[in-house]
């Protein structure tokens, strides 16, 4: 068996992940800031997550195609986005930044707003507040969103056959090779992925649940 | 005249609320009283920056923090105020040490106040490892390590049992006395306000009713609602009758008032403290013959409920409340009940 759909999915998730990870926590703590423009914003943001990935795949031919002014910049350096897997990165941040957005929002939101009124009357920054009260405040659902921002990554299909293609051993993933497997017959190769899908699915809930927990316990310490 | 330290007078409409305050204090420790949601908690995050005005004006010690008109409006981490959180709103990721540093400016000062709030030995617990009495001195050690020039204290106490409160009461009473500049406490409970202040406001739906000095807000209120916060339980109604007295339109009687105070001023309101009233068995001035509503049984003395004989009333203003020691109520002739209100301890107020 060729274990490359599993390297590639896990180099694409984790890197994907890593960007995620910051661009949804960056955006949380701004759309918290925001005032009048916050419905807006956040639909924004959240918009790939309601789209289908096919759509979403679209969007991203027109911009990173090689006509677009983005694609024919990025070719100029040498970098390509099509049939790449750095396009599979791309397309899996795309898809998973909704998550690691709304789930770290979602995180802020329950810290309690004392705290962040005590931080300013004690003089402290905005940035000291997001650094040492905010975000330490919201760490374990911070992580429970980054957890489910890989699962998302790690399972994206649909962008990813349409920016980055089906490649063996280039950019063909795990959810790809799956259906790879049973459109060419192979169902003993698509029962292997398959079961290895599943075992990293069910460690990524277990992590997650136990994360949620944790904040649970977080929260409920704070009073007397 | 000592130097005028705060100033404010601020508007905020916030939908079905709407604030209106102007006050000013010397160097002194002055009490906002209010029942729940009368904004005073509004007022001092207005003070503190937290929540910013719709129009108005906020100068401390000459500073102006807040003008709306010449869009002034300094930062809430720049305006030197320390707020004192209900909860003390310590940070659950820091410990005691890292909570007093986020005030401190270095070590050294963090260390002072570690010591003078008795906190050696816990610096490197968390909050949540402490006791109540423990988070409240770390939150004031916090709070005074940032050398704010006016504190703000927002009900520190309303969460507590009893015992707890009573000791926290004193900690916050000794440091008052050090901290010499202004202080702003806000509460709705009248007897922590009157134990921890010089000067009283009264606030109701949104505005300040009265502002005195506190054993003048106790002796005489001048609003109803004054009189009502620092715990008068018999009010009533006043209609000023032809021949110039008046009639008590709640209680149902008419009403002698004090002579030094009939001038011109027409009253709208009068008042009795509940432990002034008396019971005798016949009728005479001032009297109105009753009969029982309730009696309850508190820990050292009786507070009978009494209404007008044959009145329907059922509760509001018309129910009189008297206290009397547990005895005396024991030795009464039920069937004979008169209650006295002695003119002289009357409160009259104009609104």
């Amino acid at each position: 068996m060729d274990y490359s759909p599993l390297w590639i999915s896990v180099k694409v998730a984790f890197c994907a992940t890593v960007i995620t990870f910051f661009l949804g926590i960056a955006a949380a703590g701004w759309v918290l800031s925001l005032k009048k423009l916050r419905l807006f914003v956040d639909g924004i943001f959240s918009l790939p997550m309601v789209l289908p990935p096919t759509v979403v795949g679209f969007f991203l031919l027109l911009l990173f195609g090689r006509n677009s002014v983005l694609g024919t910049m990025l070719t100029k350096i040498g970098v390509s986005m099509l049939f790449t897997w750095q396009g599979a990165v791309l397309c899996a941040v795309v898809v998973s930044f909704p998550i690691m957005y709304r789930t770290a929002l979602g995180a802020f939101e329950q810290v309690d707003v004392n705290l962040l009124h005590a931080g300013r009357t004690l003089g402290m920054t905005e940035r000291q507040l997001f650094f040492k009260v905010l975000l330490p405040g919201a760490s374990p659902g911070v992580a429970a969103a980054a957890i489910l921002a890989f699962a998302r990554a790690l399972g994206e299909f649909g962008a990813t056959v349409m920016l980055a293609g089906n490649i063996p051993g280039k950019t063909q993933t795990m959810s790809i090779a799956v259906y790879t497997a049973m459109q060419s017959g192979d169902r003993t190769l698509a029962y292997r992925w398959v079961a290895v899908i599943m075992a990293i699915s069910f460690t990524t809930i277990f992590l997650m649940n136990a994360l949620t927990a944790r904040q649970i316990q977080k929260i409920s310490r704070r009073g007397w | 005249m000592k130097e005028l330290a705060l100033f404010v007078d601020i508007e905020k409409n916030c939908g079905d609320f709407y604030l209106k305050v102007q006050f000013e204090t010397e160097n002194e420790v002055f009490a906002i009283l209010g029942a729940s949601g009368c904004g005073k908690s509004l007022t001092l995050k207005c003070i503190a920056g937290i929540e910013t005005p719709d129009a108005g004006i906020i100068r401390l010690n000459g500073e102006v923090l807040f003008d709306a008109e010449k869009k002034i409006n300094v930062p809430a981490r720049k305006r030197g105020v320390g707020y004192l959180f209900q909860d003390f709103a310590l940070f659950p990721n820091m410990t005691v040490f890292q909570n007093i540093m986020c005030g401190a400016k270095d070590k050294k000062t963090a260390r002072e106040y570690i010591e003078r709030f008795y906190l050696q030995g816990k610096e490197t617990l968390y909050p949540s490892m402490l006791s109540g009495g423990q988070k409240q001195r770390t939150a004031l050690a916090r709070m005074l390590a940032a050398n704010p020039r006016l504190l703000l204290l927002d009900e520190p106490f309303s969460a507590l049992d009893n015992y707890l409160k009573m000791q926290l009461e004193r900690e916050i009473m000794n440091v008052l006395d050090d901290y010499g500049r202004t202080a702003l406490f806000v509460s709705h409970d009248r007897n922590e306000a009157y134990r921890l202040t010089d000067r009283i406001a009264v606030m109701e739906n949104g505005t300040v009713a009265e502002i005195q000095p506190k054993h003048d807000l106790f002796d005489k209120p001048k609003t109803l609602a004054a009189a009502l916060l620092t715990g008068c339980k018999n009010v009533t109604a006043l209609t000023k009758k032809a021949d110039g007295g008046y009639y008590a339109t709640d209680w149902g009687m008419n009403l002698r008032l004090p002579n030094k105070q009939l001038g011109e001023t027409k009253y709208a309101y009068a008042g009795v403290r509940a432990h002034f009233l008396t019971i005798h068995e016949e009728d005479g001035e001032n009297r109105l013959e009753c009969e029982l509503v309730r009696e309850i049984e508190d820990a050292f003395s009786t507070v009978v409920l009494l209404r007008k004989k044959g009145s329907m009333a059922a509760g509001g203003y018309s129910v009189l409340a008297c206290e009397l020691p547990k005895n005396v109520w024991k030795m009464t002739n039920k069937d004979r009940l008169f209650l006295e209100i002695p003119a002289e301890k009357l409160i009259l107020m104009e609104k």
